[in-house]
């Protein structure tokens, strides 16, 4: 009943060479392969994923540098703005200040002025009218230069007021 | 050494057994039988007997007979048997499926439904088998241990179905995928070393004067491996299936509906665990096949043969 069978294992051996050949060259080594070439595109994949997970730190690290160094000239244009404006701001002071003054004296020298010419002009008034005075009085017509010079001398030698 | 004589030995007793217990369990059956009449429990089992005939649902027939092929002295029949038929059956079963599988593959990366169930092998094939027990060299090998492990798996799966028969529970067949086995054995060491590095292994290492000791040895050692092998699968696909027909006989043996629900509950746990037996004895083969493929590739000196490199 269990004797061995010569001819089953010649069928066995026979069926499994020829199965093994088709199936290595139709079936496992599409297979294998496939399950390679998937595996190396996860793995390249996956190394991909992590440069690009690199790359975006270090680029989100320079942005942030960047964005620090832009806040820190931002900072620094605002201080020396101020700083600016503050200066233009004195210097404009100053400025008007300094105008303002020189407009006063200018203002002052030119009252002085009109209030010296002011005297020159009532004082030659009160000379033509000295003048007139005395020619009436005199009824007698000088030399208007004559006696202008003489007004004049006179009224030099008043003490000056 | 150590390690393989006690699966020899072990699994050597254990088919001793099983063998035992079917002719047994036939003896009581053919006793039985000459007791009741209108039933043959012999016929029982066919199951596990290789015969002439296939079943299928509504009837059966009979294969061709051949005359005997004479080499030498040798003669070799080899008219196609039940287990031939159900060699050939898996075998365009295999194909067609694994072919249909790769085919789908190589339409997209993306695998779907049964491919996945077969990629899940494959893998655990080359990821769990060939590289831990091979390297990197194992890869091509892949192939060869993937058709072993659903070739073995399919045809221990066949003997659960109905009609079915298990061709591995033939010690003809086994001894057949062992042989192959034995030479994809020795083709791996002399591919890895070459032939003169494969011979001086044969030698174990020592001092010349001890050669006629240890080349019969080692000689001997290379052929208990496959041994091994051929007689595990054999006895492991035999002997549940004698389980299974022996708890079914007992229903016949008491002759008592009683007994009915008893056996067969038990010989539906057996067949639950049959199919636990089919995956383990086809992972089994595989693994063992490849540790002996690797031990003969990486093995430069004796006594090294167990350093793992990958």
């Amino acid at each position: 009943m269990f004797e061995i069978n010569p001819g089953l294992i010649v069928w066995t051996t026979v069926t499994f060479v020829v199965l093994a050949a088709l199936l290595a060259k139709f079936a496992w080594k599409p297979m294998l392969k496939m399950l390679g070439e998937r595996e190396d595109q996860i793995r390249s994949a996956l190394t991909q994923a992590e440069k690009a997970r690199t790359d975006a730190a270090e680029m989100m690290k320079q942005n942030e540098k960047n964005l620090a160094r832009a806040e820190a000239e931002y900072q620094k244009m605002i201080r020396e703005g101020r700083a600016l404006a503050e200066k233009l701001k004195e210097d404009i002071v100053a400025k008007a200040r300094q105008q303002a003054e020189l407009e006063l004296t200018r203002a002052q020298e030119e009252i002085q002025r009109n209030l010296e010419s002011a005297k020159l002009q009532l004082r030659s008034e009160v000379a033509d009218l000295a003048i007139r005075a005395a020619e009436k009085i005199l009824d007698e017509t000088l030399d208007e230069t004559k006696q202008k010079k003489l007004v004049d001398k006179f009224i030099n030698q008043l003490p000056k007021n | 050494m150590i390690f393989e004589e006690t699966i020899g030995t072990d699994t050597l007793k254990h088919a001793v057994q099983s063998v035992q217990a079917v002719q047994a369990l036939s003896d009581t059956a053919q006793s039985a039988a000459e007791h009741s009449e209108g039933f043959n429990f012999a016929h029982l089992l066919d199951h596990i007997k290789d015969g002439r005939e296939v079943d299928f649902p509504g009837g059966h027939f009979e294969l061709p007979h051949f005359e005997p092929v004479h080499i030498g002295s040798l003669v070799i029949d080899l008219s196609p048997t039940k287990h031939v038929f159900f060699l050939l059956l898996i075998a365009v079963l295999l194909l067609w499926v694994a072919v249909s599988a790769a085919r789908k593959h190589r339409k997209s990366l993306i695998p779907t439904g049964f491919t996945n169930l077969m990629e899940l092998m494959v893998l655990f094939v080359r990821d769990e088998i060939a590289i831990p027990n091979m390297g990197q060299a194992g890869l091509k090998y892949v192939p060869y241990l993937l058709t072993t492990f659903f070739f073995i798996l399919l045809m221990n799966l066949a003997g659960l179905v109905p009609f079915g028969a298990t061709a591995t529970g033939n010690i003809a067949v086994t001894a057949g995928l062992a042989i192959v086995a034995f030479v994809m054995i020795q083709v791996a060491a002399i591919r890895a070393h070459g032939v003169g590095q494969y011979l001086k292994h044969l030698t174990g290492g020592v001092h010349w004067a001890l050669w006629p000791i240890m080349i019969p040895i080692e000689i001997l050692s290379l052929f208990t491996k496959p041994f091994a092998l051929c007689i595990r699968l054999f006895a492991n696909m035999t002997g549940g299936h004698t389980v299974i027909l022996s708890l079914i006989g007992l229903i016949f043996l008491f002759k008592s509906i009683y007994v009915a629900p008893v056996s067969v509950v038990f010989a539906l746990g057996i067949d639950l665990l049959e199919i636990l037996v089919a995956f383990i004895q086809a992972y089994v083969f595989t693994i063992l096949t490849t540790l002996f493929m690797g031990l003969g590739m990486q093995s430069e000196e004796h006594g090294q043969t167990n350093t793992e490199h990958h």
